[in-house]
């Protein structure tokens, strides 16, 4: 069969990673043209769609090339000028491959804004000079620590209507670094913009000589996110069971899941939870042959020295540093549903790849996204609410706190009646 | 891979998502299928397939929903490649669809079967009782496929709703649905054109061969060159000519357009298309130039 490399490696690729970027901002902050002029700069417009965006910039009026139009995909976003949902761009240099998550700002998307935040590496904000922070700004750097997104950038945009003026600059990064001391953001930058002709985005603005920085992309490009992962505490959660009982493989048994953390090696000692049996790594299988380590993100198959009953939802993980296994989780939810959270209310939950039902025993206060401030005696969540809430499950689930592992401190409440996702969790303490 | 820096490149990581993708969906659903449709993407979803269950079977049937235009290249590639891997084929039919009285064919020499394709594969999803389909989109194809979920929901008319879908975190994927509904799950998403011909080339997957330049009649119509086939009428003015081409997209011979290309290997395939200036839909789909948002509305309508 073709493609089966015989020396057990997938054949090297490009080198180059995926940096995957959630981007925020007001409907006015010029996100979208920023995103556009990203790619047009970038040369990642094809002609096509360029021909696409003079015809409807033209046909509305705009006066210029309207970029935001090659973001904003559906009808009623390109009639109303708005961005309805989370849309995701790719874009490649000879350095890296990106993906963006194009999320709306306005208040009550702040779900989406979640959704992109999940899995990004680096969250881009945007703020408009002529305004300055303002509460939807706080909303972004709130969610993307909150998140754990571990880069920020902030891109103070529309440098051009304030006369390029560096005071400008500096005001709104001292507001925005005072404010995000309360928080826990591990890297964060500043970059004045002009999106619209294109400053300091792809090239070196010839206006903002008082910038040392890089531009935009170059930043995109250089970022080091490597050191991001957990690979110091070994978590495989189990999807799928391998058990062919062909003549040929008649006896095989392996493990299939995704590593979240952690490196695994044949002979490493291994538990699998939460029947705590212990055995070894006999051999991690791919479908190109046996590998030497597995480690975060990769798809492999395990196999364990000894016979044990090990199914989907369990987790193998290293003995000397284990999850909690845990009944009652103390965790941040954002609430994503019009039907509000109530104390008391039971959901599904979804926890790596275990599922089991989980009841809001207390909500402990409500966040004020703006203050940062704990209100406390709120008898729910609305649509697009932050709050602290300590759940009871009906099995044990493995986690970890979020901050140290966004794989295992991560899960979902599913509407068991509507079979919606109705919240984000992320797990603050377990016992 | 860099085993010293446990490092993935971008292509092993999509892999790794993808793969997660499959299993995902074969814990969670009781009767998933893998829509197939001998194109470049389906190739490489075939291949995601193994690498999540070999050395076990695909615990899902394969399906072709078959117009009964489409390029016989690309019919004998697909029953070769289903044998080769050793798995279950199922086939649902336009022809069958449109002589059961189900749908009324479009006349005309611009007819196409591409929309009818919505009813068999809805009947074909209703009959077999299946609960997931996985399809080869991307969210790179065009703008409304870009807001799309990985598990695109499906209410019981098969409908997509861009404004009621779920919110998708992290790699927790929800698929709870109702008696009748069912998602599309679409491994591919975040892939893009470049990265799938990558993927064939590193994997020197076999693909059909009009993805490759070749001599063949063609006319002109719209800007676009399409095959000389008995399922295609010229409208005064045009007449055929013979160029070197290939295609970018594998559809129904009556709506998929050629480019002249002399891209005769994989490796010329992965610069012609590193290099291009125009989307793979832009240039050969004429489906998608009905309106400005034709995507959005056939998907609307239950579409792959």
């Amino acid at each position: 069969m073709p493609g089966v490399a015989s020396n057990g490696h997938a054949v090297p690729t490009r080198a180059g990673e995926l940096l995957r970027i959630a981007t925020a901002g007001s409907v006015d902050d010029g996100k979208s043209t920023l995103i556009g002029r990203l790619l047009y700069d970038s040369k990642q417009i094809l002609s096509d769609q360029l021909e696409h965006v003079v015809a409807t910039s033209e046909r509305r009026g705009d006066g210029y090339l309207n970029l935001a139009l090659l973001t904003d995909g559906l009808r009623a976003e390109r009639e109303q000028g708005i961005t309805i949902d989370v849309a995701y761009r790719y874009f490649q240099t000879s350095r890296r491959k990106f993906i963006i998550a194009d999320t709306p700002g306005h208040e009550q998307y702040t779900r989406n804004m979640v959704t992109g935040a999940s899995t990004a590496d680096l969250s881009l904000v945007l703020v408009d000079a002529r305004k300055g922070v303002g509460e939807q700004t706080r909303r972004h750097a709130f969610i993307s620590s909150l998140l754990r997104i571990p880069h920020l950038v902030v891109c103070v945009n529309k440098m051009d209507l304030v006369g390029y003026d560096e005071a400008v600059f500096e005001r709104i990064v001292d507001e925005l670094t005072d404010f995000a001391a309360r928080l826990d953001i591990a890297d964060i930058s500043f970059i004045p913009i002009a999106a619209l002709h294109g400053d300091n985005v792809v090239e070196r603005s010839a206006e903002m000589s008082w910038y040392g920085g890089a531009p935009l992309l170059y930043h995109l490009e250089h970022v080091v996110i490597a050191p991001d992962r957990n690979l110091a505490d070994t978590r495989f959660p189990v999807q799928w069971v391998i058990r062919p009982m062909t003549d040929e493989h008649h006896d095989y048994r392996g493990y299939a899941g995704q590593v979240a953390s952690g490196v695994l090696r044949p002979g490493n000692e291994v538990v699998v939870l939460p029947s705590g049996r212990r055995t070894t790594v006999a051999g991690i299988d791919t479908y190109s042959g046996e590998v030497d380590a597995a480690f975060p993100t990769m798809s492999v198959t395990l196999r364990l020295a000894d016979e044990l009953d090990v199914s989907r939802g369990d987790m193998i993980v290293e003995p000397d540093d284990p999850p909690v296994s845990a009944r009652e989780l103390d965790a941040m939810v954002c609430w994503m549903s019009e039907r509000p959270l109530r104390q008391g209310s039971r959901y599904a939950i979804k926890h790596t790849t275990r599922s089991a039902r989980a009841i809001v025993d207390q909500l402990e206060y409500r966040v004020d996204v703006n203050t940062l401030e704990h209100d406390h005696g709120h008898p729910g969540l609305s649509l697009n609410e932050i709050g602290r809430v300590r759940l009871r499950t009906s099995a044990p689930l493995m986690v970890d706190r979020y901050r140290r592992n966004r794989s295992t401190g991560s899960f979902i409440l599913i509407d068991e009646a509507s079979n919606d996702t109705v919240a984000a969790g992320m797990v603050v303490g377990a016992q | 891979m860099n085993p010293l820096h446990y490092e993935l490149s971008h292509l092993e990581t999509l892999e790794a998502e993808s793969i997660h993708i499959f299993r995902e969906v074969a814990a969670e659903f009781e009767r998933p299928v893998l829509l197939f449709s001998g194109g470049k993407d389906s190739i490489v979803l075939l291949r995601l397939a193994e690498k999540a269950f070999r050395p076990g079977r695909f615990p899902f049937l394969i399906m072709h929903v078959d117009t009964g235009h489409n390029f016989p290249e690309v019919l004998e590639f697909r029953d070769r490649l289903v044998e080769q891997i050793g798995e279950r084929l199922i086939v649902a039919s336009v022809q069958d669809t449109i002589d059961s009285g189900r749908v009324v064919e479009e006349t005309g020499p611009r007819a196409s079967r591409n929309r009818l394709q919505t009813t068999t594969l809805l009947d074909a999803i209703a009959e077999h009782g299946f609960d997931a389909a996985f399809g080869g989109a991307r969210r790179d194809e065009e703008r409304a496929r870009a807001k799309e979920r990985v598990f695109s929901f499906r209410d019981d008319f098969g409908q997509w709703e861009p404004k009621r879908q779920r919110p998708e975190l992290w790699s927790l994927y929800n698929g709870r649905i109702r008696q009748g509904e069912h998602v599309r799950v679409f491994p591919l998403s975040n892939w893009t054109e470049l990265d799938v011909w990558q993927y064939i080339a590193e994997e020197q997957l076999e693909v059909p061969p009009i993805y490759f330049a070749h001599d063949r009649q063609v006319f002109e119509r719209d800007g676009m060159l399409y095959a000389i086939s008995p399922h295609v009428e010229l409208i005064d003015g045009e007449a055929p000519f013979e160029a070197s081409v290939r295609y970018r997209t594998v559809g129904d011979m009556t709506c998929t357009g050629a480019v002249r290309s002399s891209a005769g290997t994989l490796a010329d395939v992965v610069s012609e298309i590193a290099a291009t200036r125009v989307t793979e839909r832009g240039e050969t789909r004429a489906d998608d130039r009905v309106t400005e948002a034709a995507m959005e509305d056939r998907k609307r309508e239950g579409y792959f």
